[in-house]
């Protein structure tokens, strides 16, 4: 009797098994599942939300350590480069026939300085296909920098290997013509506040006397309430998030 | 002198740092160098004089560096049109 009512009560646990097996298993993968998933969303070596801020950082110091100190305020500023055209009828400077506007991650845009007429975008990329970090995309200020190196040094080679558009493919010409505006207006007030600052800083002698001068007319500036609407501080808080934003949340 | 190279994700990264008056590391920095132009980089050397502007130079090879320059920057050669996340 007992030995009946045991092999029972085995053949009932086994098939009870065989038929929650399958149940069983299904849940088990799911369970492990989930624990794999938490695990790998808290893993300290997965995303990491302040690497392009870092590495932009870092683009912005060597940028600036490449540059002259008037376009580095510019690129701070407004959120682009000026740069002097060198194959035209005149001789690259101020009074050159044509200029390019370097913008991050945006074709380089040629325009004439005398009466601002847009000439052509240049689309050109620095894309680095060893894609670290899975993309191909350097910080905004490397790219900048990739360009005014290329351009100052073979403005032909670069402009030869771009794709050559009518302007308004990719940049917005009435953005672009604001831009210019912008840049004037940022340039007539730099002229004018190195003028004033020279007049009044003359104590400070030597290579400390220009930054002193500056230093005293962006006092002023900042002491200025006329000063809220004068250079770039519309673009400061209004939407151009190139520019000033930018420059200022990295900075902070 | 310094060999960087802009870097997606970092900025940029030392390569390669060495007085070029000692072989040895003068050494060094030319196989860094060749390293980096075989693998398609570009090579520039920002150049500044006192009483003019900054400018830099694209440079082929690596007798074309300036003895007295501190810095060589590699970067990616240029390619025409944009990437496709920029349109």
């Amino acid at each position: 009797m007992a030995l009946g009512l045991g092999t029972a009560a085995i053949l009932l646990v086994v098939l009870l098994w065989e038929l929650a097996r399958p149940t069983l298993s299904r849940a088990f993968a799911r369970v492990y599942a989930i624990w794999a998933l938490q695990r790998r969303a808290s893993a300290p070596a997965g995303y990491d939300p302040g690497r392009e801020r870092r590495a932009e950082l870092r683009a912005r110091a060597l940028l600036r350590s490449c540059i002259d100190e008037r376009d580095w305020a510019m690129y701070r500023d407004l959120g682009f480069l000026r740069v002097w055209g060198a194959q035209g009828e005149h001789e690259g400077g101020m009074h050159a026939s044509y200029a390019y506007l370097i913008y991050p991650h945006k074709p380089l845009v040629a325009y004439v300085p005398q009466t601002g007429a847009l000439l052509n975008e240049y689309c050109v990329a620095f894309p680095d296909l060893s894609r670290p970090y899975g993309s191909s995309r350097l910080p905004d200020s490397d790219d900048v920098l990739a360009k005014w190196m290329a351009l100052i040094a073979d403005e032909r080679r670069l402009v030869a290997d771009a794709n050559m558009h009518l302007p308004g493919r990719q940049i917005d010409p009435g953005r672009l013509r604001r831009d210019l505006a912008r840049l004037a207006r940022w340039e007539r007030e730099r002229a004018a506040r190195d003028a004033h600052g020279s007049d009044l800083v003359r104590a400070p002698r030597g290579s400390d006397r220009a930054g002193a001068a500056e230093r005293a007319g962006a006092d002023r500036l900042a002491g200025d309430p006329a000063g809220s609407d004068r250079v770039g501080a519309p673009e400061r808080t209004g939407s151009d998030p190139r520019g000033a934003d930018r420059a200022d949340t990295l900075h902070a | 002198m310094k060999l960087l190279r802009m870097k997606p994700g970092h900025g940029e990264i030392v390569l390669a740092e060495g007085d070029v008056d000692v072989p040895e590391q003068e050494q060094a920095l030319i196989e860094a160098f060749r390293r980096e132009l075989d693998t398609g980089m570009w090579a520039a050397v920002p150049t500044h004089s006192p009483g003019s502007r900054r400018e830099a130079e694209l440079v082929k090879s690596f007798a074309e560096v300036p003895r007295d320059a501190e810095r060589v920057i590699f970067f990616p050669r240029a390619a025409g049109g944009a990437l496709e996340q920029d349109r």
